[in-house]
This record gives structure tokens, C-alpha cells and sequence, in this order.
């Protein structure tokens, strides 16, 4: 049975040493959760970037939280790059799985079908394949000829947490298209979701909306946010991108001293909300 | 009077031209330039009665794809997708590209965001074509410090696609899978094959006659300045902003 708690609930349910998914930036990127979470400072995580990170990793990043980093690409978009997450690396103070988009989806889906790996074209004779001790190059067991092929390992996170527009009473809730939602909570332990509202009516119940809903036999608890994916945008175009205050976090965070301003911003703003 | 041509859109007309006889082209994200340059082959196209698919990535307007973030890469392995634009923070002249960093990997000097799809599409979509406005020798390196794809791979590996060219905002380079290595095609207008060859930290091929880069015709012009900047201010607002007030017809006096 899926709960509704409040968003401090929420993210004490994340101990430290957790493997984490997040949604990407474009498909409602847990912001007001990872806030929680800043707060709560959970540390020792590793996170899965599914497939790309922004702000909401610079931070914890920043903050210490970060033991683990696994992901295709970590941007602030047009607002440059990732300051805290570069300052980290160059520092040596991360440990970095770099990886390429379709990997990551192929780790999430070989989880989700419960086998030990998905194998996937592509990456032979690249770094990144050559820094992945966890992926192994195998000869497809039904060519006659050479065909090295790459496996890549399931991935199961401790939890799938995301942002979404509406959820039910009974837990399920909407995603639309964006199927990578529904890819990273199928295959981890459990999926946490904050959501802009809760609606009396079942989301299963019509079948135009159906096909685009998380069932809450995957949710193990909801909380309500309301803005929860900014600076970041709404898919459902409840509200758009802040690229102002993203390009104010990518300038003002290039300093230690500028990241903590930031910091204690978004934890005084989510203090009086 | 129109305005002239300005060097965007002479690189806009040049990706459109490379992709002349592709079904399906997607774009990645912040890529105004080959978004606009596949927007323009489709209207060009639709003029033929001919359909041009475009995909761009993070465009609910342009956008077929209901699967998630995994259908790109399934319509890539399965021959969907004719044609895609990388860049890369370093490209070498085998054709290898760097999204990563410079320096020494992990702890690399200058961390760019990391690899995106490109160490799975370069493999996979046919018509890979390499795009890189800034032409200098950091851009252009002898050997990349992070191959995030590489530019040829050994006969074994599976691979119907890779790089068949180059644009920069120099020039136009054509590239030679067997080979590994980059021939000069043209010359955009107002630069010299000398300057590309300062410019670039790799050796290529340069043919005897190396044209200039040709612009639009007028009526393509017009298409360019009407519909597709239209179209294009949908996913990139700030270019198609910029884009417009350089073209804006000087006020008669």
C-alpha cells in the first residue's frame, strides 16, 4: 500500500551508502526532495543519473553527499557546466562510472527483467568502455564469426525518486511518455515520488490515461510538493524552466564560499514554503 | 534589400545539404544549428512532396518518440535513424571525439558534461556528421584525451554507422571510414584553406581545387528566414532570437 507522507518522510527513508535513481532534468527532476535530502545531509550515496544529471547533483555533490557518481553526462545546459561536480572530479573527491545513455537504460532494463546483464552494440574501443571494470566485452554466443558484443550489468537501485504532476489516492501516479520513469521503478527495491497534487479520481480507471500511469504496486510513498521539480520545468507544463536561476547557481557555485550561499538559499526558501 | 547572408546561416544550409536523401534525422539537445538545418531539408522537401522525419531531442513539437529516453537508441540499433549531429569538446583526425575532458582521465584538467548517446549512436546511425563551430587547435587536437567515440573501429565490431563529415565554422571536411582521416570539401566564404590548415592541430588531405562553401538561393533564403526560424524558436528561443535580429531588414531611410 502506497503512503502519502510528508516530504521530510520521505527522505529519511534514504540511509547513507543508498544507490539512488533520479529522473533526468527534462523529466521531472526530484528538486524539492534532493532539498530534504541536502538538509538531512544522508552521505556515502551513489547515484544513478537516468541517463544525465544537472543542479540537483552539483549540490549534493557539493555538500559532501556523493561517494559514487554514475552517469552519461552532467550539465547545467546552456548555463554551462556543472560547477561543483568539475571542482570534485579535479579534486579526486568522487568516484566517477562514466557511462553512455542507452548503458544506463540497459543496466535499469536488465534489472527489470530480473537477468544479470542486457548486452549492448556500440562502445568497443571507446574510454569509456576501457574504464568500466563492471562491463565486459563477451562474443555473442550465436555468430559463427567474431561479434564482441558489451555486457552490461543490471542496475538496481535502493530506490527510483522522481517528480511527477498528479498522483492518485491509491498511489498510482502519472508519467506520460516520459517511460524512463516507469524503466528506473521497475527495476529498484522501491520508488519514491513527490507530486504537484493528489486527485480523488483513479488514475487507472480511464483507459486514455492509463497507459501513462506508474501503478502504486511499484510507489512506496508520496509526498506532496508543489514546484517540486524547480528551477527545473513541468513536463505537464505546469511551469517552465528558471533558466535564470539556473545560470545564477552555475556562476554563483564556481567558488566554495558562492556554493554555500546557494545552499543555505534553497534551504531557507524551502523552510518558509 | 535582404539582409546578406550571415555565417550561421551558410552552416545551417550546408547541414541541410548533408542530409539531403535522409528519411529520419534526429538532433540532440542544444543543437540549434543542425536542428535548423534538418527543418530546413524538410520544408525544401515537403516542397517535393517528399517527407523528412526530424527528431529533436527535448521538442515536444518535434518529437515522435513515446517510449522514453530509450527510444532514440532503439530506433538507432534498428536502422531508423539516417542521420545525427555529435561535437565534442576535442576531435582528432582519425575522427575521434572527446565529450569528457582534457587532461588526465578521472582527474581531468577541464571536465566537459560526459559521453551522452555517443559511444552507441556513432556506431549505429549511418550519416554521422561531426559539428563543431569553434575551428582552433585546442578544438582540433592531434589524438583526443578521451575517446567518447571513436572514429573507425576493427573490421570485427559491429558497426553500420560513423562519421562521413565534418563542419566547422572554417570549413567543410569530408571523412574516409577506411581510411580514418579527413579531406578539406570547401572553404566557407571569407577564409582561406591556409587559415583551416593554422587552425587545425591534425594533418588532412587537401585536393587541388578546394571550392568556397555555397550559400542559399533566394527562395531557399526566404524559407530559412520564414518558416524554419519559426520553427526553430520552438525548442531554441535564444538563437532564433539572436538569428533574427541579425537578419532583420535595415529600415529604409
Amino acid at each position: 500500500m502506497t503512503r502519502t507522507v510528508q516530504i521530510d518522510d520521505l527522505a529519511r527513508r534514504i540511509k547513507p551508502g543508498a544507490k539512488l535513481a533520479f529522473a533526468p532534468d527534462y523529466g521531472g527532476v526530484p528538486m524539492a526532495f534532493g532539498a530534504e535530502l541536502l538538509r538531512q545531509g544522508t552521505g556515502d550515496l551513489h547515484i544513478v543519473c537516468v541517463p544525465a544529471g544537472g543542479v540537483l547533483v552539483d549540490m549534493l555533490i557539493g555538500n559532501g553527499q556523493v561517494r559514487t557518481l554514475e552517469s552519461a553526462a552532467i550539465t547545467l545546459g546552456e548555463a554551462g557546466g556543472a560547477p561543483r561536480f568539475q571542482a570534485a572530479l579535479k579534486a579526486g573527491a568522487i568516484r566517477i562510472l562514466d557511462a553512455t545513455c542507452p548503458a544506463i537504460h540497459a543496466g535499469l532494463i536488465a534489472a527489470q527483467k530480473g537477468v544479470p546483464f542486457l548486452p549492448l552494440r556500440g562502445l568497443i574501443g571507446t574510454d569509456v568502455l576501457a574504464n568500466r571494470a563492471d562491463w565486459k566485452t563477451i562474443q555473442n554466443p550465436f555468430a559463427d564469426e567474431p561479434d564482441p558484443i558489451v555486457a552490461i550489468p543490471a542496475i538496481t537501485p535502493d530506490f527510483a525518486i522522481f517528480h511527477a504532476p498528479v498522483a492518485d489516492r491509491f498511489g498510482n501516479v502519472q508519467i506520460g511518455r516520459r517511460r524512463e520513469l516507469a524503466t528506473m521503478a521497475y527495476a529498484a527495491k522501491a520508488t519514491l515520488v513527490t507530486v504537484e497534487r493528489i486527485t480523488d479520481e483513479n488514475l487507472l480507471h480511464s483507459e486514455l490515461s492509463a497507459a501513462g500511469v506508474l501503478p502504486s504496486l511499484y510507489v512506496e510513498a508520496i509526498a506532496v510538493a508543489p514546484k517540486g521539480a524547480a528551477p527545473y520545468g513541468m513536463w505537464s507544463g505546469e511551469y517552465d524552466t528558471d533558466t535564470k536561476a539556473i545560470a545564477h547557481y552555475a556562476r554563483t557555485a564556481r567558488t566554495e564560499a558562492g556554493f554555500r550561499d546557494c545552499l543555505a538559499q534553497l534551504l531557507g526558501m524551502a523552510e518558509t514554503a | 534589400m535582404t539582409a546578406p547572408v550571415t555565417p550561421r546561416e551558410l552552416l545551417i544550409v550546408a547541414v541541410a545539404r548533408l542530409l539531403d536523401g535522409v528519411r529520419h534525422v534526429a538532433v540532440g539537445a542544444s543543437s540549434p544549428i543542425p536542428a535548423a538545418g534538418a527543418m530546413l531539408l524538410r520544408a525544401l522537401k515537403e516542397q517535393q512532396d517528399e517527407t523528412v522525419r526530424v527528431s529533436i531531442l527535448g521538442s515536444n513539437e518535434h518529437n515522435f518518440f513515446t517510449n522514453g529516453g530509450v527510444e532514440l537508441f532503439d530506433c538507432a540499433a534498428q536502422g531508423r535513424i539516417d542521420a545525427f549531429f555529435l561535437g565534442g569538446g576535442q576531435i582528432d583526425g582519425h575522427g575521434n571525439i572527446n565529450l569528457v575532458g582534457s587532461g588526465p582521465y578521472p582527474q581531468t584538467t577541464v571536465r566537459w558534461p560526459g559521453s551522452f548517446g555517443s559511444s552507441y549512436l556513432a556506431f549505429l546511425i549511418p550519416r554521422l556528421i561531426l559539428f563543431r563551430e569553434e575551428h582552433s587547435p585546442r578544438v582540433f587536437v592531434d589524438k583526443v584525451d578521451f575517446i567518447s567515440a571513436p572514429g573507425a573501429s576493427a573490421p570485427e565490431v559491429y558497426r553500420p554507422g560513423g562519421p562521413v563529415a565534418l563542419l566547422t565554422g572554417l570549413g567543410l571536411f569530408s571523412f574516409d571510414r577506411q581510411a580514418g582521416r579527413f579531406t578539406l570539401r570547401s572553404v566557407h566564404p571569407g577564409h582561406t584553406v591556409e587559415e583551416i590548415v593554422a587552425a587545425t592541430g591534425f594533418t588532412f588531405d587537401i585536393p587541388e581545387i578546394v571550392p568556397t562553401t555555397p550559400g542559399p538561393d533566394a527562395a531557399t533564403l526566404a524559407l530559412l528566414r520564414g518558416r524554419v526560424q519559426e520553427e526553430v524558436s520552438e525548442c531554441y528561443k535564444e538563437f532564433a532570437a539572436a538569428w533574427r535580429a541579425e537578419t532583420q531588414q535595415p529600415v529604409p531611410a
